[in-house]
């Protein structure tokens, strides 16, 4: 697997958001606008559904799981790149964590129709290229990747 | 791109300039120029919320009137299946139906039994499907006029079948041609209760052609009906629908007449537009069928109806107990594609794009985010635009000036005193 870097070169457009953690009230705004802006773009419509599923899933996941973080999109001639970092508390086995239907999330959580287990198998699905990098304690990194061919 | 012809219309004498169109438009097509609303054509799906919302009536649909029937030898009614929601329960719906031949008509055909034999067909596309579920309905033209401009992705959900009036007016067509007709003799009018029914029969999608020749609103055969109602003779047995086809007047209607349990059906177009959002994020793939309409309580609450939307509701689910829901369907029109389903393909007209080049596109973006940023961003209307940001987009598409902006000129003032 790769490691995660953001990759700064041919950066058309930056968007990047702050995400805090169990805002529930506003889970999924940054990712519907980072939508909006992507349709007015020319970009292909598969490619914007991939992008949209992408930023959803990781948004959501900032605010159940994470202490808080940032979702960042770099658009680019040829594809779109999402970065997802938070500040804890880090994932112990990322192997479990990406296995379908496996979630921490609590019973509360699932009561809102969230923690279903499917957030990061879809972003991983939906992606090109996904690297996911996580320290207990410290944090947790998502580079995905969606390319418009 | 080939000229749109629509339904929905802008009376300027009666316009007064303001704002309430500007906001409802889901499409955001609406500009006030030099005090008077402006439609942008290519953006419109004729959902007819300004319609509903303007306060001056300056608003208005573009239909044939009955003197239309003149024109034609044979002329043949079609009303909406929402119809039946129009009259009270005294009046029995064949004796309207008959009504209508005595206004003129050689022939009126029960819409809700076209629906009721196209449900039989639908359910089986359903069931047949894997892919691309859940099927979006076609029913509500509107919907699928907003899927092919803000939601492209879902095209490939929709269903691609016919509604219930062209399936019928195919279906007397060739009927009247088998007895030895000629064509243009024929008329073929549909009794319409939105403005969208009506641009579908003068631009369909997925149809080469409409197969219906005029369109004359609910509104003007309710009142002409209304003034004999009581002295109707019956003639013939024209209501020959069920329940299943009647219920497909409103919310819900096609799923239940399909028997089908993963369905969701929504009315309302902000809220559909909610629903489109959700199933473009794969969170509704497990479902088999979506209906939506643009209208709340579907199409027994179009613009172009008389009675109360919810009056009519409760009518109709009187109706669809009274006929039946339980009763057999007499199949009396052949169960095949060229009957039922789309002969051409559908399109994005993906029309938010800033450009069609990718470098462009992103110019264009980059400037609009920069001019957002001193604009105040409260979204008053008072520019003719219904927000900031639509104003900044014709700013940078050079169809509007940054001093349309009375905010931003006010602050210009007060500087200077």
């Amino acid at each position: 697997m790769d490691k995660y870097f953001k990759d700064e070169r041919d950066v058309a457009m930056r968007l990047k958001y702050q995400i805090l953690r169990d805002d529930f009230t506003r889970a999924g705004e940054a990712s519907s606008k980072i939508k909006k802006v992507l349709k007015q773009l020319a970009i292909d419509a598969t490619v914007i559904r991939r992008a949209a599923i992408a930023t959803y899933e990781a948004e959501i996941n900032l605010v159940i799981h994470s202490e808080g973080g940032t979702l960042e999109v770099y658009i680019k001639p040829d594809c779109i790149e999402i970065y997802v970092e938070d500040v804890g508390p880090g994932i112990a086995d990322i192997e479990l964590a990406m296995t379908k239907g496996f979630s921490t999330a609590s019973v509360a959580v699932r009561e809102m129709g969230f923690g279903a287990g499917m957030g990061l198998p879809n972003m991983e699905k939906v992606s090109d290229d996904f690297v996911i990098e996580s320290e207990v304690g410290v944090g947790t990194k998502v580079k995905m990747i969606v390319r418009y061919t | 791109m080939k000229e749109y012809w629509h339904s929905v219309i802008l009376e300027k004498d009666y316009c007064n300039g303001c704002t309430h169109c500007l906001d409802r438009c889901p499409t955001q097509a609406i500009r006030v120029v030099d005090g008077k609303a402006k439609i942008i054509e290519s953006r419109c799906i004729d959902c007819g919320e300004c319609l509903r919302v303007c306060p001056f009536h300056a608003k208005g649909a573009q239909v044939s009137t009955l003197e239309t029937l003149d024109r034609y030898k044979y002329k043949v009614a079609l009303p909406a299946i929402s119809f039946y929601g129009q009259f009270g329960l005294e009046h029995d719906m064949n004796t309207i139906y008959n009504g209508l031949l005595q206004l003129g008509f050689d022939d009126v055909f029960d819409l809700a039994h076209a629906a009721e034999i196209l449900s039989i067909y639908q359910k089986k596309i359903i069931q047949e499907t894997t892919e691309n579920k859940p099927l979006i309905s076609t029913y509500c033209p509107v919907i699928t006029r907003l899927i092919q401009i803000r939601f492209p992705s879902l095209i490939d959900n929709i269903i691609k079948l016919e509604s219930p009036m062209e399936i019928a007016a195919r279906f007397i067509e060739q009927k009247l041609a088998d007895a030895g007709m000629k064509r243009e003799d024929i008329g073929i009018f549909y009794i319409t209760p939105c403005p969208a029914k009506i641009t579908s029969i003068k631009n369909p999608i997925g149809l080469t052609h409409s197969h219906i020749d005029e369109a004359i609103s609910t509104e003007e055969v309710y009142y002409r009906l209304m003034k004999f109602i009581d002295k109707i003779e019956v003639k013939r047995q024209i209501q020959c629908a069920t329940g299943k086809g009647i219920g497909w007047g409103r919310v819900g209607g096609q799923s239940y007449a399909m028997e089908i349990e993963d369905y969701i059906a929504v009315d309302g177009i902000e809220e559909v537009i909610k629903v489109l959002e959700t199933m473009e994020l794969g969170k509704l793939n497990t479902l088999d069928f979506f209906e939506g309409y643009a209208c709340v309580n579907g199409c027994v609450g179009g613009p172009l109806n008389v009675e109360n939307t919810f009056i009519g509701k409760n009518r109709i689910r009187k109706h669809v107990k009274n006929y039946d829901l339980t009763k057999e369907i007499n199949v009396d029109m052949p169960l095949k594609a060229e009957n039922m389903a789309w002969d051409s393909p559908i399109e994005a007209l993906p029309i938010f794009k800033l450009d069609t080049d990718f470098r462009k596109a992103l110019e264009k973006m980059a400037q609009i985010e920069e001019i957002s940023q001193i604009l105040p961003g409260i979204n008053c209307g008072a520019c003719g635009a219904p927000t900031c940001r639509v104003l900044v987009e014709d700013i940078v598409n050079k169809r509007a000036t940054i001093s349309r902006c009375v905010v931003l000129q006010m602050q210009q003032e007060n500087k200077e005193k």
